[in-house]
């Protein structure tokens, strides 16, 4: 079938083309199945209780994402890699204080650099997990299962029994998820930035198409001359990098941190993700899925909340919604695989 | 064959290096604090580690067969949870026992199932299950807590087996003994080496005749029934029935497995390294609590294990192909 192709330029091409234009409409639906959802959700929602459209109830559903959008947009790139962060709780958890308490040690501090140093403290976290991931070669599940348990300890060592209370933050610190433009959230517009950047990054650069070459075969990747371990390192440190300043917005949003703060974040997290449609198994997926994952996660608790539905049963629906996901996408991936395979055998 | 006889050297190898360590724990153990070696000690580390240790083994059988179960501690948390509800209804214990036995097992088979009949990665549908088994636990007490259960029945989580002078709970015996059960059955049983075989490769296994997602599912269900178990032996030690018992042990869970020397990758792992495992955990944990390290920071000391799990096997190999690379100009 390759030797046909290669003697033929012309078809090669036009296969080339219809299979792109197919797998691009998988993925146009992978999305929009998300937007489906999240547009039933609104929509029946809206018509038990039509307060859950007011502006106050959007602007909180927009901040409560930004955290979980953020660091969705790091998971997506390790994920994308066939490897996995779970250190991100901890390492949210560690610069929330660290950079929150800065504010007690050195009054009068700016914010950019409270936020400059929260991203200091996620790329060294991330920096020594890409070094064990990439450089040892070792199953990213089980280093960054143990970082997470290592930086979880030091923050604990550090914090103790103590805590930073919204008191002893400054007001403009505490105001930023406050503040709006035209009714929006300004942090959700960044945030929503970031993502586009992110989103373009993976979707147009070299290095970004690196990324998804990784996941769907590693082996084949090193042998087409793609630096996979460089990769691997990069990916991890940006998801460091944006685990750290997550955790200075955390902070800003909740005021009062303690040594728990982000406890379990990873796994929901990595729940939106894979709700997103990224392979858990690396090479497709998008960041926009995975920020619609994760705004998908904040829609379903407020709705439940505005339901008045107990918030008790918040986390059985997630669990559900992401089993039905998993299966969907698996679904999907094998009639992709199987269509692919029957087009190239009419082709012969 | 001498392949086989290598990697019986290198597992031998690591669980070696786990003995020492445990020793060296209790050597260092007995010098810092005086009431280490105490039999008072020995139950309170069985008591305060009894559950982990019994999910340890249906989740080593799990991750050799190169699978993953994350939700075993909210199997926990459910059997705790409905054992909570049907107690506080006025259900008898030996019903509630076998309602909660049957969930558990129910857990488990959901779990099996969409992974080997839909063939979805274990790792993504346990996450998925680990939130559901959880909500349903919160849907089904809610805010509430439910104590007071009969002392008969709260003094098997807190007394010590009859006959072995008070050191020996009751959550340490099952252990041993189902430890014991998985043993022979992983080592000493086709069964037990079909499980080795699709960890090494599930197709390879197939084309052997080895019913793979049969044998998978049964993993989980096991896994679904000794959770349960754990669970029951969890409300019972707390004389306590809340949604959040037993929360984000899953990954002390496998922390333990993998610091046994288990692959990840499956196909590699012994019983007895995982009971050297469970007893190097718990007696770090204790020894710190000894000597007035602070008990929640722990975590450190096990992940700094579970990343020597990972490289000093690794280590091992990188010396030996450097050995290998020097060597060879000598022949050349």
């Amino acid at each position: 079938m390759s030797a046909a192709t290669l003697r033929d330029p012309a078809g090669k091409v036009a296969g080339g083309v219809r299979a792109s234009t197919l797998a691009e409409r998988v993925f146009r639906i992978r999305e929009s199945g998300i937007i489906v959802v999240l547009a039933v959700f609104v929509l029946v929602t809206t018509l038990v209780q039509p307060r859950f459209l007011s502006l106050a109830n959007i602007q909180f559903i927009l901040v409560d994402t930004t955290v979980f959008a953020l660091l969705a947009l790091g998971e997506t790139m390790v994920v994308v890699t066939r490897n996995v962060d779970l250190s991100i709780g901890s390492v949210l958890g560690l610069s929330a204080y660290l950079s929150a308490n800065l504010f007690t040690v050195s009054p009068g501090i700016p914010i950019p650099v409270v936020f400059l140093a929260g991203l200091g403290i996620g790329l060294a976290c991330g920096l020594v997990n890409g070094i064990l991931v990439a450089g040892g070669r070792v199953p990213s599940l089980v280093v960054t299962l143990a970082t997470l348990y290592i930086i979880r300890g030091i923050d604990i060592l550090i914090v103790g029994g103590k805590e930073v209370v919204a008191a002893s933050l400054p007001g403009a610190f505490l105001q930023i998820p406050k503040a709006t433009v035209f009714g929006i959230p300004d942090i959700a517009i960044v945030v929503a930035a970031v993502i586009g950047v992110g989103a373009y990054y993976m979707r147009t650069f070299r290095s970004g198409r690196d990324l998804y070459a990784v996941g769907s075969n590693p082996e084949a990747a090193r042998l087409a001359g793609i630096p996979v371990g460089r990769r691997v390192f990069t990916a991890f440190c940006v998801s460091g990098g944006i685990a750290g300043v997550a955790g200075v917005l955390w902070a800003a949003q909740y005021g009062t941190i303690n040594s728990g703060a982000g406890t379990g974040y990873e796994l929901q997290v990595v729940s939106a993700v894979v709700v997103g449609g990224v392979a858990i198994f690396g090479g497709s997926g998008t960041v926009v899925g995975a920020a619609l994952g994760a705004l998908l996660l904040s829609t379903i608790s407020s709705a439940l909340y505005v339901l008045g539905i107990s918030p008790f049963w918040d986390q059985a629906i997630w669990g559900f919604l992401l089993i039905v996901a998993i299966a969907l996408d698996q679904t999907i991936t094998e009639r992709l695989t199987s269509a692919l395979r029957m087009r190239r055998t009419r082709h012969e | 064959m001498s392949d086989i006889a290598g990697r019986l050297r290198g597992a031998v190898r690591w669980e070696t290096g786990l003995a020492v360590v445990v020793l060296l724990i209790i050597i260092v153990g007995s010098v810092a604090s005086p009431d280490f070696l105490t039999g008072n000690n020995l139950f309170n580390l069985g008591l305060s580690n009894g559950e982990v240790a019994i999910m340890t083994l249906p989740m080593t059988l799990i991750i050799i067969s190169g699978e993953i179960d994350l939700s075993v501690a909210s199997i926990l948390g459910l059997a705790s949870a409905l054992l909570g509800v049907l107690w506080s209804h006025g259900w008898p214990m030996p019903a509630a026992f076998v309602v909660v036995a049957l969930t558990g097992l129910a857990a488990g088979a959901v779990n099996g199932l969409l992974i080997t009949r839909l063939r979805l990665p274990s790792l993504a549908v346990t996450i998925g299950t680990l939130a559901l088994y959880r909500g349903i636990a919160t849907i089904l007490l809610g805010p509430n807590t439910v104590s007071s259960f009969p002392a008969a029945y709260t003094n098997l989580g807190i007394n010590a087996v009859p006959f072995t002078g008070n050191d020996i709970t009751y959550s340490t015996a099952i252990f041993l003994v189902l430890a014991l059960i998985f043993g022979v059955v992983l080592h000493a049983t086709p069964a037990g080496r079909s499980i080795y075989a699709m960890g090494a490769s599930a197709e390879a296994a197939q084309f052997a005749g080895i019913r793979v997602k049969r044998v998978k599912t049964i993993l989980f269900m096991v896994s679904g029934l000794i959770c349960a178990l754990a669970g029951v032996l969890y409300t019972f030690r707390l004389d306590t029935a809340v949604q959040n018992n037993g929360l984000g042990l899953e990954l002390d869970v496998v922390a333990i497995v993998l610091l046994a020397g288990v692959s990840i990758f499956g196909g590699k792992g012994s019983i007895a390294g995982v009971v050297l495992a469970v007893l190097a955990f718990a007696g770090i944990q204790n020894a710190l609590l000894l000597t007035n390290f602070n008990q929640e920071a722990t975590g450190i000391v096990t992940g700094a294990l579970l990343l020597a799990s990972v490289f000093v096997p690794n280590a091992a190999r990188w010396l030996r192909y450097w050995a290998r690379l020097l060597r060879r100009p000598q022949k050349a």
